[in-house]
Formats: structure tokens, sequence, C-alpha cells
């Protein structure tokens, strides 16, 4: 099923007119050109990705531009803002509440980090402390062209996704967890300040 | 030997219910035998926009608000009628206009009846 063709059979064969695929690239194909996000925006970012679903940019070139409004049909979440404290056990929420398999896009410098927030007393330092991220995009705001780029980067993740085999993609994993611990409000911050299975930053070693 | 005349639209009636029964059925195939399914407490919670949700999805209605349904009819609904009515009124034979007389009595006596009860009142 998730077998890899020989590259050279595959163009030797397309020469004759024989069109080779996969079940995996099939599925793959099909999940990469429509990816369905949800319909939410935090801050200013969220104008820039109005922008890209709007006539100039047209995210719909990629299969995107059905934006649901419910977390029941969507497959990608783009955190597009600046996430307090307040919502950010709202976003881990509704993430919970998309079905399998489902994608992550953290939009901006505030959802990435914190961004010019950081000091702030009531801003998320970045959202992948509570909920796994697949791309990252910087910028105060991106531009749609660095949406466009994540969704890019985002259809070649899909694609390289396996069907069976060790590396199989996490949504086909039994054991992978579908759902992620809510944070709450305790009595200076949200408890737990990170999900540990989640948020691994980069350990700095000094020498 | 010359087929049936209906049986085109038998062959099409055939098709727009293959076409959309087809991926519900390839959908759920794939969710049987691929995809493991992974229910959980927030997921299949009712969706109120991330907040905690309470209660259940499917509640009832008060009867109470049969009141709007009715004034609702009679101001709204009766408009769109009238206005065709009244364009094609010169024209209209005696059945037409008895049967749109019909249905204006009717919605009248409902007027009628609201304001008896004082449903036409503001709210003080």
């Amino acid at each position: 099923m998730g077998d890899e063709i020989d590259e050279g059979l595959r163009s030797e064969l397309q020469r004759q007119g024989i069109w080779v695929t996969s079940m995996q690239e099939l599925y793959n194909w099909g999940r990469k050109n429509s990816i369905w996000p949800l319909q939410f925006g935090l801050a200013c970012c969220a104008i820039e990705m109005i922008a890209t679903a709007a006539s100039r940019y047209d995210i719909a070139r990629f299969g995107a531009e059905v934006f649901r409004p419910s977390p029941r049909q969507a497959d990608l979440m783009i955190v597009a803002g600046t996430v307090t404290k307040k919502m950010a056990p709202q976003i881990v929420r509704l993430y919970n509440q998309m079905p399998d398999p489902k994608y992550v896009i953290a939009m901006g410098a505030c959802a990435i980090s914190g961004g010019p927030f950081k000091q702030g007393y009531n801003v998320l330092k970045g959202i992948d402390r509570y909920i796994p991220v697949d791309v990252y995009i910087p910028g105060c705001p991106p531009r749609p062209e660095a949406l466009l780029h994540a969704f890019m980067e985002l259809q070649r993740k899909i694609d390289n996704q396996k069907l069976s085999g060790p590396n199989k993609s996490d949504h086909l994993d039994r054991e992978h967890p579908s759902e992620y611990p809510v944070p709450a409000f305790g009595k200076h911050d949200l408890v737990p300040r990170a999900n540990p299975d989640v948020f691994r930053p980069p350990q700095i070693e000094r020498v | 030997m010359s087929l049936h005349p209906y049986f085109e639209i038998v062959v099409f009636v055939g098709v727009a219910l293959i076409f959309p029964v087809m991926p519900l059925i390839l959908a759920w195939m794939w969710r049987r035998f691929f995809q493991p399914p992974k229910p959980g407490a927030a997921k299949n919670a009712t969706y109120e926009c991330g907040m905690e949700s309470l209660g259940e999805a499917q509640i009832q209605f008060r009867s109470q608000y049969y009141l709007y349904a009715i004034i609702f009819l009679i101001f709204d609904v009766e408009a769109v009628f009238l206005v065709p009515f009244a364009v094609a009124f010169t024209g209209l034979p005696v059945g037409a206009f008895l049967s749109i007389l019909v249905f204006l009595l009717l919605l009248i006596e409902g007027l009628v009846w609201a304001w008896g009860k004082g449903c036409l009142n503001w709210a003080k």
C-alpha cells in the first residue's frame, strides 16, 4: 500500500503512456489539495490571513479557501495573532475538537513566541507550549506571501507522510494522542505553564 | 428495440444517487480499515466556540414563541404574496382573486386576534 514506486520505472512507464500511482500518493494528493482551515483570527495577523483568502492572493489556488466555522470540519488551525492567557485554553480546546489528521500553522511573531508582547503579563509565549505546531511563520505581521509559503511547506509535509511502516503518520498511529490537556487559570499563570509532551525548547549549553 | 422514454431519467437518478453515496462509502471504509478512531471528552463535547460546553446541543424551544411565527407570517410572508397580486391585479380571473382573498382573510383574522390579545403593544 505505502510502497515506493521506483522513479526510473515510473518515468519509463510514463513514456509508454502508463501512469502509475500508489494508494499513499493518491491519499496524500487529495489531502494536501483540500486543507480546510478553521475560521478564527486572534489579532492583526488575522487581517493578513483575510487578505490571503481574498482575490489578490487567493488561497483557493491551494484548495484551502473553505474556512470552516466549526472545528469538526477543519483540517488546519492557523493561529493568527497574539494568544493571550485568557484565550489559550479555548485554542487548545478547539484544537482538541478538530478531527484527525490535523495541522497547525503558528502565524506571526506573537503566535510563535509572544512577539513584541512577550514581556506582557497576559501573553502566552508561543502556542507551541500546548499544541504541536507544524509550520512557524515569523513576521509582524507576515505578509500573505509568507502564509502561502507556509501552506506550501505544509503541503510538502503532508505529501511526505507515510501510510504504513514504522514512520507512519501520527494520525494513523493508534497510540498517538489526539487531544492535549487544556491549561487552567492558576493564581499567577496558566497551570501547567507548558505541556512537556509537546514543548521541548532547545537547551542552551554554555561552554 | 426502442427504449422507454423515461429510461434516461432512470439513468440520471441512478447516477445522482451513486455520485454522493460513493464518497461516503469510501470515507466509511477508510475509517473502518485504516484510520483508528480517537474519540475523547473534548472532541465529543458540544461545540461552543472553544468555551467549556454546558448541557446538550439538542434543546427544545418554548412553545410561547408561536406568537412570533404568526406575526412573521402576517407582516413578512404576506407582503411577498401581495406584491405579485398587486402587479397582476387587473388581469386576474375570478378564481385566483377569490383564493388570494381567502388567503388574505385568514391572515387578517390572525392580525385581529393578535391585536386583540395585545401582542402589538410595545413592551414597557
